[in-house]
């Protein structure tokens, strides 16, 4: 489905050059849920702008069913952080998500059918007529899921959807976001700086290493769906794939401090020690 | 205090007896004589008419301009001395080669004059608005390949318009001050006109009621530019409100 190749990412040249992605590699599944979680500032979002390409790679590349991504594809959706800022304040809930299908050859009644089925699903249909700016955080980030949705992408990127909105909503995001992968059956690639986010949500969490980034670890995670906000976080699976990322990512900020814990998960595969 | 001042004006201007200041009731008769509506067709109209399709003709030309402008630092490079110079311009210094230029004493030449000058406020907003589009919304478009007519018609266009609109509520207001302006100088007939006219020939009480009028046109203008903002741009209030600047 998706497929990352030696991506690399520099910044300027020479001796100023930043190096903001080291070397990348990865690959998503159809139908997966996968997850990116790393430290902040390690290229997160650089990454996923390459791969929804937004942004060109100095090196490498990504793989969008066997094409080389060099402009955002069609069958791509990507729901940013700044929900107030890629929704329209100008116009409604309807005409928002209505976006991105105006140019699609679609019949009006096929357009208003997407539309519905969307916002029916972040369950915002009450708000159709609605201003973006007169729905709260949560609720304007669901309008942006159903733009998202209704564009109707092989694969959904979503970059920290969530992190601009209180605990109690996150948790009834991250339910939504589940749900409405199951009944679209949506590729997804979530990006999160949340190491509990990423393994509540992914059936695999990619693990970064700090900049210039590098892929740390692929955890695969076992846990059982449908998942659920008490009963998942209770596992005691849970809690062991928690304190590995957590490790992981620790470690990775004191490398010399800290000496590397013996790992007691069945459920993690180290790709490289 | 609007009253004190008219009942302070008529008292003095009773005491007083100058010519230079007639009465307050004397310009008000006048004003009544000429305005309402003796010459309302034959001055009143053709004013508001160039007021009308000057301000049009420059915000239309500075929206058009000021879109591709604030879109392409190669052209804002390009454009922007230019702009600077012909702005920093007095209007009156462009009076007489306007007549020269465009052969014309009548609308053709009081119509650009009037449009040239409202269009720097709206073309510099524009520009500035343009520029200052969100990143975040230019990769939505992105992301969402949003073919470019609707990128400008859908978005552009309405992410600018408060500013934009902001800039032709300036030019509205020299709109009004370059119709005077134009039809002091080879005109024939107009609000400026009149007064000119009237000032010429030492008709103080209806050269006061041209200027009582003058007055109220630009008041009246504004009045009516304010409610039209206030609908289109509604959502900007709303949203404003909610967004910590």
């Amino acid at each position: 489905m998706l497929e990352i190749n030696d991506l690399g990412k520099t910044y300027g040249s020479g001796d100023k050059a930043t190096h903001a992605i080291g070397n990348v590699a990865f690959h998503v599944e159809v139908g997966e849920f996968a997850c990116v979680v790393g430290p902040s500032g390690c290229g997160k979002t650089t990454l996923l702008k390459c791969i929804a390409g937004l942004l060109k790679p100095s090196r490498g590349e990504v793989l969008l069913r066997g094409r080389p991504v060099t402009e955002p594809p069609e069958a791509m959706a990507l729901v940013f952080q700044e929900y107030g800022r890629s929704l329209m304040p100008w116009t409604t809930v309807r005409n928002n998500v209505l976006l991105p299908l105006r140019h699609k050859k679609l019949s009006q009644s096929e357009r208003t059918a997407l539309v519905d089925e969307a916002v029916a699903a972040v369950d915002l249909t009450r708000f159709l007529d609605h201003y973006p700016w007169q729905l709260s955080g949560g609720m304007q980030q669901r309008v942006a899921i159903a733009r998202a949705l209704a564009y109707q992408p092989f694969l959904l990127l979503m970059d920290e959807p969530f992190a601009s909105v209180d605990a109690q909503v996150r948790g009834d995001l991250e339910d939504l976001v589940l749900r409405v992968h199951e009944q679209f059956g949506i590729t997804t690639l979530f990006v999160t700086h949340d190491i509990d986010e990423s393994i509540y949500l992914a059936d695999r969490v990619i693990v970064l290493a700090h900049a210039p980034t590098e892929v740390k670890e692929i955890v695969p995670v076992a846990l059982p769906r449908p998942r659920d906000q008490i009963a998942t976080k209770a596992l005691p699976e849970f809690a062991e794939l928690r304190t590995h990322v957590h490790r992981l990512i620790r470690h990775e900020r004191r490398e010399e401090e800290v000496a590397p814990a013996p790992i007691a998960t069945t459920h993690s595969e180290p790709t490289h020690a | 205090m609007p009253v004190a001042i008219l009942v302070g004006w008529q008292l003095w201007t009773a005491h007083a007896h100058s010519p230079k200041f007639p009465r307050l009731s004397t310009i008000l008769v006048d004003f009544r004589k000429e305005w309402l509506f003796a010459q309302f067709g034959t001055h009143v109209v053709p004013s508001l008419e160039r007021i009308g399709l000057g301000f049009a003709i420059g915000t239309a030309v500075g929206v058009l301009l000021g879109v591709p402008i604030g879109l392409s630092p190669l052209l804002r490079r390009l454009a922007l001395p230019h702009i600077e110079y012909w702005r920093a311009m007095p209007p009156p210094a462009l009076l007489p080669i306007s007549v020269v230029l465009l052969r014309s004493i009548g609308n053709l030449q009081k119509v650009s004059f009037i449009a040239f000058f409202c269009l720097f406020p709206v073309l510099l907003n524009t520009i500035d608005a343009v520029r200052g589009l969100d990143p975040t919304l230019v990769d939505t478009a992105r992301s969402f390949r949003v073919p470019w007519p609707q990128w400008i018609g859908r978005m552009v266009l309405p992410a600018a318009l408060p500013q934009i609109v902001a800039g032709m509520r300036n030019s509205l207001a020299l709109a009004v001050i370059m119709m005077v302006l134009s039809e002091y100088f080879a005109a024939t007939n107009g609000v400026g006109y009149v007064l000119l006219i009237s000032k010429n020939t030492f008709q103080l009480g209806p050269m006061w009621a041209a200027i009582v009028l003058i007055g109220l046109l630009g008041y009246l203008l504004n009045a009516l530019f304010l409610l039209v903002e206030r609908r289109v741009l509604a959502w900007h209030r709303g949203w404003r409100a909610t967004v910590p600047q």
